[in-house]
């Protein structure tokens, strides 16, 4: 078993399944009237959050809460961290304090693997800059499987934001290794060049939605960063809207089957109309929910054994 | 064993086995057990099977079976997982976790019959109750073994026992059956096999 999980590349087909499998047994806890077990009893999951993050954060206390670990939320506001201290020494100070895990959200791409030098126990990916997102393309790869049965053969369209997401690239990565096959979509301004054949061979760029649609099982819109609105990379959020965003006739071209997801925060009437995401297509709540029995699948099998 | 110094020099000799039951033994001490299950709980009215992966769950189905085709009584069987209610987690790779399912009336008020191949320290059991006890309230918990082993560590007994086999710590018994293993047999080793 890996000890870290830092990219969606750490992980191979079998291991990926293995973190499929085990979350649907751990999904199975969440309807249970007693709603935990005993696996990590004793060991200690650190939050380490320098990003503003709800639902991340409230997923994996959850899922480490369930599974009887103690959890210690640290966040970087109001921390020493606002007096200055590095990124290194807090690291050693929750090492001294004897974290066996570290779920580290950052603004910096590439600081969860720095991290995952200076301390003993097991580091998760949570976020980092515009880099990395693990555990957000396992629950999403977890979603499509229990409402479509397969990964492998999917068609998967991921639109919108891509030069700024983490979200993209670990799905990119992730899914590609699971058999989907997958299409970046949005304005040339958004999407890097050549970042299909850096990231995974097979991997498609299409700057026109409304093509892309009817052959797609999946879509998974990303969110439109609205701090990166006067950035110049479109020109109006009206235009960008009109373009790529996903609206009720734009759904009703999609295959019966085919599944609308959304990493949220959704900007309604953005990129995602409410019709949309109020449908029976979209899996956006589903997504929450997966979101805590994959993070114990992670943290489980991350501390359950010594794997040391 | 005559010739102690050249015995050094070859090969290590292959663990002694012995068949403790057949296949035959084996659907015999099922049919039996399930005969008991029968008796002692009147007829297995409010009655679950649950078995333990790996082997616990198959046996579980067959006692379901056999007490069906005996009294056509139809028991509902499950499978308890206790992969991670295990006191040993931490001395292991992580273990895959495999899948729970209990029979669609649940097990509230229910009296649970545990079914597992080999009762040996009696940790298993322990774990099975702990997740027992997290899943709902049965009115009751037995325990059907195919093989008691001996060598407790903890105080636990069952309350159906296909078959008792005195072993020495190093021995250990290994139950194969049809469903998980293609033949039903269960074997004493001499030591452990590799």
């Amino acid at each position: 078993m890996i000890r870290h999980l830092l990219s969606g590349a750490d992980l191979d087909a079998d291991t990926a399944t293995q973190i499929l499998d085990t979350a649907a047994e751990m999904a199975a806890v969440s309807g249970r009237e007693v709603k935990k077990l005993p696996a990590l009893r004793g060991r200690t999951v650190v939050n380490l959050f320098y990003e503003d993050s709800t639902r991340t954060r409230i997923s994996f206390e959850a899922a480490a809460k369930r599974l009887s670990a103690d959890v210690i939320n640290f966040s970087a506001k109001g921390s020493s961290v606002a007096k200055g201290e590095s990124l290194k020494d807090t690291a050693l100070t929750l090492q001294a304090m004897g974290a066996d895990a570290v779920v580290v959200r950052h603004p910096a791409s590439g600081a969860p693997h720095r991290l995952a030098d200076w301390v003993d126990g097991s580091v998760v990916n949570a976020g980092d800059g515009t880099h990395e997102h693990p555990t957000q393309a396992l629950l999403d790869a977890y979603t499509m499987r229990s409402r479509l049965g397969r990964l492998a053969g999917l068609s998967v369209a991921v639109v919108g934001d891509v030069l700024h997401s983490r979200v993209a690239r670990s799905n990119v990565l992730l899914l590609s290794t699971l058999g989907a096959k997958v299409t970046l979509v949005g304005p040339p301004t958004l999407i890097p060049l050549d970042i299909a054949a850096a990231l995974a061979p097979g991997t498609d760029v299409c700057y026109d939605l409304d093509a892309v649609l009817p052959s797609s099982d999946v879509v998974m819109m990303l969110r439109v960063q609205r701090e990166r609105m006067n950035d110049s990379y479109f020109p109006s959020a009206r235009e960008y809207a009109r373009r790529y965003g996903l609206d009720g006739p734009r759904m009703r071209r999609l295959p019966e089957h085919a599944i609308v997801m959304h990493p949220g925060p959704m900007n309604r009437g953005m990129e995602i109309a409410p019709e949309v995401a109020d449908s029976p297509r979209s899996t956006i709540v589903e997504q929450v929910a997966n979101g805590v029995s994959v993070r114990m699948a992670v943290l489980y099998l991350l501390l359950g054994g010594n794997n040391r | 064993m005559a010739y102690p110094s050249a015995a050094r020099s070859s090969p290590p000799r292959q663990p002694s086995v012995k068949v403790i039951l057949t296949s035959a033994d084996v659907q015999r001490v099922v049919d039996r057990i399930a005969h008991q299950i029968l008796e002692k709980t009147q007829g297995a009215a409010d009655t679950v099977l649950l078995g333990i992966p790996t082997r616990g769950a198959p046996l579980a189905r067959r006692l379901a079976d056999r007490i069906s085709a005996f009294e056509n009584i139809a028991v509902p069987v499950g499978v308890l997982d206790i992969t991670l209610y295990r006191d040993d987690l931490r001395r292991h790779a992580t273990r895959a976790v495999g899948p729970t399912q209990l029979p669609s009336g649940g097990i509230d008020g229910m009296r649970v019959v545990l079914v597992d191949d080999v009762l040996f320290s009696g940790r298993t059991v322990r774990a099975a109750l702990d997740a027992l006890g997290d899943l709902g309230r049965p009115a009751s918990v037995q325990l059907a073994v195919l093989v008691d082993r001996g060598h407790r560590q903890l105080p636990i007994r069952a309350d159906y026992v296909g078959k008792n086999i005195p072993t020495a710590l190093a021995e250990s018994v290994k139950v194969t059956l049809a469903e998980t293993d293609g033949a039903d047999e269960v074997r004493l080793y001499g030591e452990t096999p590799r």
